[in-house]
């Protein structure tokens, strides 16, 4: 039998290497959606180094954000960036074995930590929510809005910043554009849309029509 | 927990961040013929206010708000007065040239505001989270307000280096400050002070020094991390430019003192050399490099890298007497820029830069008074006599004598001589040369421009016969 604790730094040490090999390939893949596979394997080893740490929170946090939502956005950005049916159908196979390494990778990192609680090894250092005996969640919850309150609402400025500086860079006003005025369609008159035809009444058909006569209500 | 005396020590940051988000709201809600006066007038009052609550609430002595993470001490306070001082300056200078280009917008006021929040709670970070943090809200505003100019290829180049080696900077830094607390198992800058000599593995410990070192260094714009400053200086619009260049060099200071002195005062050993290294290389690479560049904007882009060197040379101190020196410089400095890009912007009208040298030929003959205040800005960056420049550039010099670091302050006088020709440069291309015929110099008509230039260019002058209050209040916060 294995000891737990060699095998949990033994489990570090890959998560470790994957995360950083990981990072390496973001860099160096020439092919877009190669790298963008690297980096969803970068943040899943990151996440895994952190559930090792018994960082629940951030870990998952980490995998619901970033992989799952941010990193899935960027892969069909990248995608479509250059639209031909014909790559896309192509590209199905081209990305299968990069997807399919990914995925295995990540399997196995899977059930490496399972592995480690498995065996019930010790913490790696100190745990301030196990040592204060309250959930890694709760710790955080309330280290975030009383101790680091004023770090957590300076992120938050900076957040507004960066909304700011995205709209203050990007917004243009477009002149000649031929926008759909939705208030002026709504306000619009009957009397402005319709127009009422007078006419005379129809003759039977031996004889010429009237000509008809127009007249603005 | 926080109180509400926690809020109370950060009154003059609350007020700001209140007050930028009101004009944030003013600037989609006023009519837009109104728009751009009373948004100018309203941020010079909000930032005039903000000078008000910092001098007038100062405790006595250190308090920390919001457990540590905040401190407010004399050496915050003098370097706020400052940023928000030159903010303002930015302001009036700027408003002519941005409406001049179509570029005067909301967010112009608001970005300003918010990067000045971020000098604020940089220079009074109390740990290494909020030093960051402080950073990131300087930077990130700083990036935007390079791009501001969207359809100028040489804004946006300049706006992409600035953002690729800012965030490389500040991954650095980063990086440097996780070492450090896995050295030390803390985040606050005075636990963190109390740790080193205890720390069981000082050679983490002078890793992470290194990596914070460079990231400070990108910050100042020290060589051999100066690549940014020659683009970004001249890329930028020149109103953005003139800020560039003078509170992010005071929040820098206040940075490096933070990390260094406070934080990693117990490894001086090691950051000392470090220090004097990048002066030497700040010194020789701006001072020589600015002799052959023939845009005013780049001269003063390499004339920033020199000048850093000088500041570290204050900081290699590493003792009251360094860091009063340091801090005087930077703010001299801060005042010398502004000026010095404020006759820039002054000259500057509706489709043409006033940014090669040449456009400054026979500036005498045309507008004498403008000449004059240009000839005094340079004369101060250069160091000459009875200028405020000169007894900045003796002070670090004579603190780097008092370390025992003679060589030092040798280079850094034999730099302020070679430094010297390009500055004279400059005041004799418009006192001796002949005007170029076909070209006109029209100064800017904006009344408050002219008015605060010329006593931004004097005070370089009173201040140089005059020091003595500026300099003591200076001592007095590195006292104790």
């Amino acid at each position: 039998m294995i000891d737990p604790q060699v095998f949990q730094l033994v489990c570090f040490y890959a998560f470790a290497a994957v995360t950083v090999l990981a990072a390496l390939s973001v860099v160096t893949l020439r092919n877009s959606v190669h790298a963008v596979l690297a980096l969803v394997l970068t943040f899943f080893s990151t996440a895994c180094l952190w559930l090792l740490a018994e960082a629940e929170f951030l870990a998952i946090a980490l995998i619901v954000v970033y992989v799952g939502a941010v990193m899935v956005l960027f892969l069909f950005v990248v995608m479509m960036l250059d639209i031909d049916q014909e790559q896309l159908r192509e590209g199905f196979m081209k990305y299968l074995p990069v997807g399919l390494i990914v995925a295995v990778v990540m399997l196995v990192e899977m059930l490496c930590l399972i592995g480690v609680r498995a065996m019930n090894a010790q913490t790696m250092g100190q745990n301030p929510a196990t040592a204060a005996g309250v959930s890694n969640t709760a710790w955080l919850g309330q280290a975030l809005y009383t101790q680091y309150l004023l770090p957590f609402e300076v992120a938050a400025l900076i957040l507004t910043v960066g909304v700011v500086a995205a709209v203050a860079l990007t917004l243009r006003q477009r002149t000649g554009v031929r926008h759909q005025q939705a208030s002026e369609q709504v306000a619009v008159n009957a009397r402005d849309r319709v127009r009422i035809v007078k006419m005379a009444a129809e003759r039977p058909a031996d004889s010429q029509p009237a000509p008809a006569q127009e007249t603005k209500p | 927990m926080p109180t509400f005396n926690d809020i109370l020590i950060m009154v003059p940051e609350f007020y700001l961040v209140a007050a930028a988000c009101v004009l944030l709201l003013a600037d989609a809600f006023l009519p837009a013929n109104q728009r751009g006066v009373t948004l100018h007038w309203a941020s010079i009052f909000v930032l005039i206010a903000g000078i008000y609550l910092v001098v007038a609430h100062q405790p006595a002595g250190t308090v920390t708000a919001f457990n540590g993470m905040f401190i407010r001490d004399g050496v915050a306070e003098i370097l706020k007065v400052f940023a928000l001082l030159c903010t303002i300056l930015v302001f009036i200078y700027a408003r002519p040239y941005l409406s001049d280009r179509k570029l005067l917008v909301g967010e112009f006021y608001t970005l300003m505001i918010f990067a000045v929040i971020g000098v604020m709670l940089l220079v009074s970070a109390g740990n290494l989270i909020m030093v960051y943090l402080g950073l990131e809200l300087l930077t990130l505003s700083s990036y935007a307000l390079v791009a501001l100019n969207r359809d100028s290829k040489l804004s946006s180049e300049a706006a992409i280096k600035y953002f690729v080696l800012g965030a490389l900077a500040s991954g650095m830094l980063l990086y440097g400050i996780s070492m450090v607390y896995g050295a030390t198992g803390t985040l606050d800058l005075v636990q963190l002070h109390d740790a080193i000599p205890h720390s069981s593995m000082p050679h983490l410990l002078v890793f992470g020094l290194i990596f914070m070192i460079i990231g400070i260094a990108f910050k100042l714009g020290a060589a051999p991390f100066h690549m940014w400053i020659p683009d970004v200086y001249q890329g930028a619009p020149t109103a953005v430019t003139v800020f560039i260049g003078s509170a992010p060099k005071l929040a820098a200071f206040g940075m490096a003192f933070r990390l260094l002195a406070i934080g990693m005062g117990g490894y001086v050993q090691h950051w000392q050399p470090m220090l004097a290294a990048l002066a030497v290389l700040s010194l020789a690479i701006g001072n020589l490099v600015a002799i052959v560049q023939t845009n005013l904007k780049r001269l003063l882009a390499y004339s920033t890298i020199s000048h850093m060197g000088y500041l570290l040379l204050g900081l290699v101190n590493a003792g009251p007497e360094g860091y009063s020196s340091a801090m005087f410089y930077a703010i001299s400095y801060a005042l010398m820029s502004t000026a010095a890009f404020g006759v820039i912007l002054a000259l500057s009208r509706a489709g043409f830069e006033c940014e090669e040298i040449d456009d400054f030929k026979g500036l005498n003959q045309r507008s004498p008074w403008m000449a004059f205040m240009m000839l005094l800005c340079m004369f101060s960056l250069a160091g000459v006599p009875p200028l405020f420049g000169f007894f900045a550039k003796l002070l670090v010099l004579q603190a780097a004598i008092h370390a025992g670091m003679m060589w030092l302050a040798i280079v850094g006088a034999v730099f302020a001589i070679i430094g010297l020709y390009y500055y004279l440069h400059v005041v004799k291309v418009m006192y001796f040369d002949k005007p170029v015929e076909g070209t006109e110099v029209r100064l800017q008509p904006d009344f408050t421009l002219r008015i605060a230039l010329s006593l931004n260019a004097l005070v370089l002058l009173v201040l140089g016969v005059y020091w003595g209050p500026l300099l003591g209040w200076c001592k007095q916060a590195f006292v104790g």
